[in-house]
């Protein structure tokens, strides 16, 4: 095989790539902010859950955390089932292993990546002084707003350096969805290193997540000059 | 008529009484200078009178509107707070500017988005203060391109933006240098001038003297004494006062 229907042959796997990559940040940035602000909650009991649950997230390799949303289910209705049987309830579950296997990986990707951009988040929120609350109270902001308008545009500001580093991070963690055998373009460039056994695919691919990095560092530094217009 | 009236305010955090039993009066187009050592419950007084805090016990109202009052034993506060903020005005001693804003909408938008007031009235309204301040040229600069006593007199014309009643200053010229402390005091007694009634909890004894029409010298959660500047800082009998003032003498 030549080096360029190698490259056409991964590249059909890059839109899945690329579909893991925005997929997974259009629903785990705004979910971290969710989580982080439940993770600030007043109420001990939801921050303690809350917590308890980025320890798991973070605390355990997102391999794994692919295996277990896309295989998990299948294993727990084979479990019930063998119980619902062994006490004649009557009743089956009947969970296959999907086939489009990109909901439960960007399900995994987006809950893993929610809980590190909530943990950035934190610390945005949490270096915001407590005088910029009190003069958005006092001026007359309803609690909304002064999140809205004054607090969330300046923590942006502050945690837009570790956001590009996860981000960064997460073009190469694409690469994982070859656990569960999604055809993204890592998994492709591996089934054709072992078929011809060959190292090129592998320096292809290398040079893939390199130029869309390359990409990104760009981008992010553009938005990042577009927002230091002031000093904090 | 008194623009604000505080009656019996107690406020403790955790076991200290930081507040006992506090009653004051600031009535329309007076000038009130409240000093005192540090802790002793002058600027907890200025947050309960900004509702950044809320009173154990006591009452608080703006002229005709009542912020707060006894029912029983329990203190109940008015439901349309909002309606009361808008009634005063607060000076920080960090400014608290907001740095991604400019100047001119720092000073805009509180009152075209929470007092929905019209846009280019606001603006002229808003330029006209900045004159005042002598910063018409900082229109559209932001904060962080400002010095510490700009951006205190920034923040004076944001608060008088809103239209308030009163103006409390919480230590406005602490975080400023002897020079830009000047600038910063001379704008208050303008406006001291044009009768701005006005709650200042200042260390600026001097300046306390000229600008006031009333001191309060408050220590460890009580009012130890009260009067026109010449009372208070230069015929009291009271031994406290006396020897706090000392300090500042030397």
């Amino acid at each position: 095989m030549d080096l360029m229907t190698m490259i056409l042959k991964m590249s059909e796997g890059l839109g899945k790539t690329c579909a893991i990559f925005f997929l997974t940040l259009l629903f785990s940035l705004p979910l971290g902010m969710i989580v982080a602000l439940l993770r600030r909650s007043r109420l001990k009991v939801v921050s303690a859950i809350t917590r308890f649950f980025i320890s798991v997230l973070r605390g355990t390799p997102l391999m794994l955390q692919l295996i277990a949303v896309t295989y998990g289910p299948y294993y727990v209705s084979v479990a019930v089932n063998k119980l619902a049987e062994a006490y004649n309830l009557g009743i089956g579950l009947d969970i296959g292993i999907s086939k489009n296997k990109l909901v439960p990986v960007v399900v995994a990707f987006a809950i893993n990546y929610a809980s590190y951009f909530a943990e950035i988040y934190r610390s945005g929120l949490e270096s915001m002084p407590v005088g910029q609350y009190e003069a958005a109270q006092v001026l007359g902001y309803s609690k909304i707003q002064t999140f809205m308008k004054i607090i969330l545009p300046q923590v942006i500001r502050r945690i837009l350096p570790s956001v590009t580093n996860e981000i960064v991070t997460l073009v190469k963690d694409t690469s994982m969805a070859f656990t569960v055998s999604y055809q993204e373009m890592f998994t492709i460039g591996k089934q054709i290193a072992n078929s011809q056994t060959s190292f090129v695919p592998f320096v292809v691919a290398g040079v893939f997540y390199y130029v869309f990095n390359a990409i990104i560092g760009f981008v992010m530094d553009k938005i990042e000059k577009s927002m230091s217009y002031y000093t904090i | 008529m008194s623009v604000l009236e505080m009656k019996n305010v107690r406020k403790s955090f955790k076991n200290v009484e930081v507040l006992k039993d506090i009653s004051i009066k600031v009535d329309k187009g007076e000038v009130v200078s409240i000093i005192g050592p540090s802790g002793s419950g002058k600027s907890t007084l200025l947050r309960c009178a900004t509702l950044l805090e809320t009173m154990d016990a006591g009452s608080l109202t703006y002229s005709d509107e009542k912020a707060a009052w006894m029912e029983g034993s329990s203190i109940k506060y008015t439901k349309n707070l909002n309606s009361v903020r808008s009634r005063f005005g607060l000076v920080f001693q960090n400014y608290n500017l907001f740095p991604h804003y400019s100047v001119i909408k720092n000073l805009m938008d509180p009152p075209v988005s929470n007092q929905k007031r019209d846009k280019n009235e606001v603006y002229n309204e808003c330029r006209v203060l900045l004159d005042k301040m002598g910063l018409l040229d900082k229109e559209n600069a932001y904060p962080c391109m400002l010095s510490g006593g700009q951006q205190q007199r920034v923040s004076i014309a944001r608060a008088l933006a809103m239209k308030p009643d009163i103006l409390f200053f919480d230590e406005p010229t602490s975080a400023l240098d002897p020079e830009l402390t000047g600038e910063v005091l001379k704008v208050i007694k303008q406006l001291a001038d044009e009768k701005m009634t006005m709650v200042i909890v200042t260390h600026e004894m001097s300046f306390a003297k000229a600008v006031s029409d009333r001191v309060i010298f408050m220590d460890n959660g009580v009012i130890v004494e009260q009067g026109t500047p010449e009372e208070v800082f230069d015929n009291t009998a009271n031994e406290r006062t006396k020897q706090f003032l000392r300090n500042y003498n030397k």
